[in-house]
């Protein structure tokens, strides 16, 4: 193969979906660093295996997060990219950008990385991906002046992220950008100077949608949700069953808790407001008839996280309902009380589901100041094994 | 110099005069078209939506392609989703044709909205990780050229999420998707014992091990550990705080496909994905194997779920036995949990189906 041939490579500038390989060569014709990645890239597709070392420890002035150590194990063919770290940058809330400031990034990162990028990370930041040791100050220090600084790594905060909520979405029962904003603006020591267990991730989603997929990668999980009843505008459902909806298959049968019935003669959706689990299912497929409540807050749950190491994790219910309002001084306590917890009696890299799983869910409520309701579990236990003191 | 934690830029200056105006004002919205959505206030003021592919790795060439249309279009603004579409944002109807041209311009897809097969998730793989058993950019490259009509058409029953990491670290939270692809190891580590005495500590890497698999080398003037490899199962967590054990693997390293998880809690609670193909081998770079299986199964899915159902409440109601069935996907002994809840999953009733 001669130099700077990718054939692999080639293969995946082909079809109809946008190809990152194309955004590499847009680089690697002007960076020497971009160069060197799409050389180590086609390596690994030719020896199957990844060209990348474990990171060492880099960082800028101040920062114990932020920045992941890369380098490759062929640094004497890809000199380049033989240093090759990332940058975390705390994206706005929502993922809202104004082009000048999304300019200025593109320029900071023209200067002192290789120009790529991923927008953006699956916990949200920006990324920013490779640049070398020496650039990385300079390269941070332009970014703070442009307004922007760095997201979470390691045994740390991690960046906070979340769903649209209230700036696009009808359905959104809580604030998730000001509830994100201000936790990231409270909370940056947290986020910049890792020294818990393990990571720590808090996400919102407006409504039980769960857009942010909260539940399944948050050890913290605020999801928007509300206590009185849905609001119908029966003329409006009759609009969508003359036009022709299968309300009773579509939406009445699939309620989960049979909270629906429509009265084919009033032509009237009846609502058993105390059956409704607020699933959200009615409201998504009828959205002009249907709305979430009006008394609105947030369910808090916790415990959420990836397989590693015992297993994966759904958060689940820990405060049923709480007010959400600025400042949010109760989530901020809470918060407090469960990393100073966790601190103490977590094992390193133990999550906090898997602490809780090991001391039992009973001790961690006790620890923490929480009364048991059922709304925490499914059921109540089977077994007769119980510690009575 | 030397300021810190200031934090991220607030988010209102990023909000157009259109949203700053209508937050928390929305009363509904309908999907126009695929990838086009129209949000109406309790104002009457109206937002249009249009929601574009990206690959995610992108270059800042790309990211100034994408303000020049929002400099013309959207007042200079824009966002993108957690599933790392481009959404641009403006309150001007007649505007929305033109983005779309621009988009075709650019060879950017239009939709990602209501019962399609939106952006796949991902991690870093071979771009950019050390743990990595497959990479997932070209991974989803190829899924997505394949389901690409999925993407601009919402002709399915439901959503359609997928994702893809690539290793069990699962970056990308993979593992309450409708279909998750994620690279796995098939050998245990190659232990280099001078590494190990010069990077790892021992007792740490001892312990990081779930099964216990890890002791001390039996050779006592040997400072290193060894892998009992019957009881070893290719986590990597070792890895992870040892750098001297990696796992990768050409010929062993591949990816394991998973199904008929979701997050939201529509109708059923969210659900976890379960595994469905314990393993196929790494086939750069456009993993025919995996693309096979995984359009076999949305096809399948797409011609037998009732409407509104997804994958996951779908396999609820037919039963796991009739999915491998319906998808030719042989059932192995690889399929049957044998991890910590494992004897929740076996099945405690006398109903089944043939
Ligand atoms: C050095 C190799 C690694 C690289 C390059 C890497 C890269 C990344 C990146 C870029 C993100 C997105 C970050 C963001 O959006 O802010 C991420 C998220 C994540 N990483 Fe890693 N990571 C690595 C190692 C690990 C390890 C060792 C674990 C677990 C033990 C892990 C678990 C995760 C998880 C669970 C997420 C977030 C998923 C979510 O929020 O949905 N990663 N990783
Ligand atoms: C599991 C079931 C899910 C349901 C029922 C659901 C439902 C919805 C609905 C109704 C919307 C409103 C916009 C539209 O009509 O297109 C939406 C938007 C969105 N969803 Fe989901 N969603 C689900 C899962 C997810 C997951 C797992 C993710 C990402 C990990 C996700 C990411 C998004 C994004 C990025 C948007 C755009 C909203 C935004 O701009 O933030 N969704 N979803
Ligand atoms: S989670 Fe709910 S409130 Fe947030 S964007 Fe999704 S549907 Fe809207
Ligand atoms: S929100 Fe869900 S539970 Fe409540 S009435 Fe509608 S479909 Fe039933
Ligand atoms: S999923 Fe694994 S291989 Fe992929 S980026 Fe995360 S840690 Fe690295
Ligand atoms: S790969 Fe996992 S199971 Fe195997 S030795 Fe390492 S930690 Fe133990």
């Amino acid at each position: 193969m001669a130099d700077g041939e990718t054939p692999l490579l080639d293969e995946l500038e082909k079809g109809p979906w946008p190809s990152y390989v194309k955004e590499i060569k847009r680089m690697a014709s002007k960076n020497a660093a971009s160069k060197d990645l799409l050389g180590i890239q086609e390596l690994s597709y030719k020896d199957k295996v990844t060209h990348w070392k474990h990171g060492g420890i880099v960082g800028v002035t101040g920062y114990g997060a932020g920045v992941i150590g890369r380098y490759t194990d062929m640094p004497d063919k890809f000199p380049n990219a033989a240093a090759f770290h990332t940058l975390r940058i705390n994206q706005p809330a929502g993922w809202f950008y104004n082009t000048k400031s999304l300019r200025t990034i593109c320029d900071i990162w023209e200067k002192y990385g290789s120009g790529m990028t991923n927008f953006h990370g699956s916990t949200g930041d920006i990324i920013l991906l490779g640049t070398t040791t020496e650039n990385l100050q300079p390269c941070f220090d332009a970014l703070t002046d442009a307004g922007f600084d760095l997201g979470g790594s390691g045994s740390a905060l991690r960046t906070i992220s979340g769903c649209v909520g209230k700036a696009r979405c009808e359905w959104s029962s809580i604030d998730t950008l000001d509830i994100i904003y201000n936790l990231t603006m409270e909370f940056q020591d947290e986020i910049h100077r890792p020294r818990w267990p393990y990571k720590f991730k808090i996400k919102t989603s407006g409504c039980p949608n769960d857009c942010s997929a909260a539940i399944a990668r948050a050890d913290f999980t605020i999801i928007g949700t509300w206590k009185d009843g849905l609001r119908i505008d029966q003329e409006k459902v009759r609009e969508y069953v003359d036009k022709g909806m299968d309300i009773n298959g579509l939406i009445v049968n699939k309620c989960p808790t049979y909270a629906l019935e429509w009265d084919g003669k009033s032509r009237e959706l009846k609502f058993y407001e105390d059956d409704c689990v607020r699933c959200m299912h009615c409201i998504n497929k009828m959205p002009k008839a249907i709305r979430p409540g009006v008394d609105t807050g947030a369910t808090i749950l916790i415990g959420g996280k990836a397989p590693i190491i015992k297993g994966a994790y759904l958060s689940w219910v820990l405060i049923p309902f709480m007010k959400m309002e600025p400042p949010y001084d109760e989530v901020k306590d809470l918060l407090r009380k469960i990393w100073d917890w966790w601190d103490e009696n977590g094992r390193t890299r133990e999550r906090l589901a898997e602490l809780i799983e090991r001391v039992g869910l009973k001790t961690f409520l006790k620890e923490i100041g929480l009364k048991p309701v059922p709304q925490m579990v499914y059921k109540p236990r089977a077994n007769p094994y119980v510690f009575l003191k | 110099m030397g300021r810190t934690d200031i934090g991220p830029p607030n988010y209102q200056d990023m909000l157009p005069d259109v949203i700053k105006k209508n937050y928390g004002k929305w009363k509904y919205h309908e999907i126009q078209r695929p990838g086009v959505l129209k949000h109406v206030s309790e104002s009457g003021d109206e937002l249009y939506t249009v929601r574009v592919g990206s690959p995610r790795l992108v270059s800042i060439d790309f990211i100034r392609d994408l303000c020049d249309v929002a400099d013309k279009y959207c007042d200079g603004y824009l966002r993108f989703t957690s599933r790392y579409n481009v959404e641009f944002l403006t309150d001007k109807k007649e505007n929305v044709q033109g983005i779309i041209a621009e988009m075709e311009r650019l060879g950017l897809p239009v939709g990602g909205t209501g019962n399609s097969v939106s952006n796949i998730v991902h991690t870093q793989g071979w771009i950019h990780c050390h743990s990595a058993a497959t990479d997932a950019s070209g991974i989803v490259k190829a899924i997505m050229d394949e389901l690409y009509d999925y993407f601009t058409s919402m002709k399915l029953p439901a959503y359609v999420r997928i994702a893809v990491a690539c290793c069990i670290n699962m970056c990308g939270a993979v593992h309450c998707s409708d279909l998750a692809i994620v690279g796995v190891h098939t050998k245990p580590p190659k232990i280099d014992h001078e590494k190990v005495l010069a990077q790892c500590e021992i007792p740490t890497t001892i312990q990081s091990c779930p099964t216990g698999a890890i002791r001390r080398h039996p050779d006592t003037n040997i400072k290193s550990v060894v892998v009992r490899e019957d009881l070893c199962m290719y986590c990597a967590n070792c890895y992870t705080v040892c750098p001297a054990m990696p796992l990768a693997d050409p010929i062993g390293d591949g990816v394991a496909i998973y199904a008929g998880g979701k997050v939201s809690n529509a109708r059923k609670p969210p659900m976890f994905s379960r595994m469905v193909v314990p393993y196929l081998p790494n086939n750069p770079p456009r993993w025919p194997e995996v693309v096979d299986v995984i359009k076999k199964i949305v096809e399948v899915y797409a011609n037998h779920a009732k409407r509104y159902e997804r994958m996951g409440e779908w396999i609820e109601r037919i039963g796991w036995e009739k999915f491998f069935k319906l998808t030719d996907i042989p059932f192995t002994e690889h399929h049957i949990d044998d991890f910590t809840h494992a004897v929740e999953t076996y099945r405690t009733t006398t109903q089944f189906k043939w």
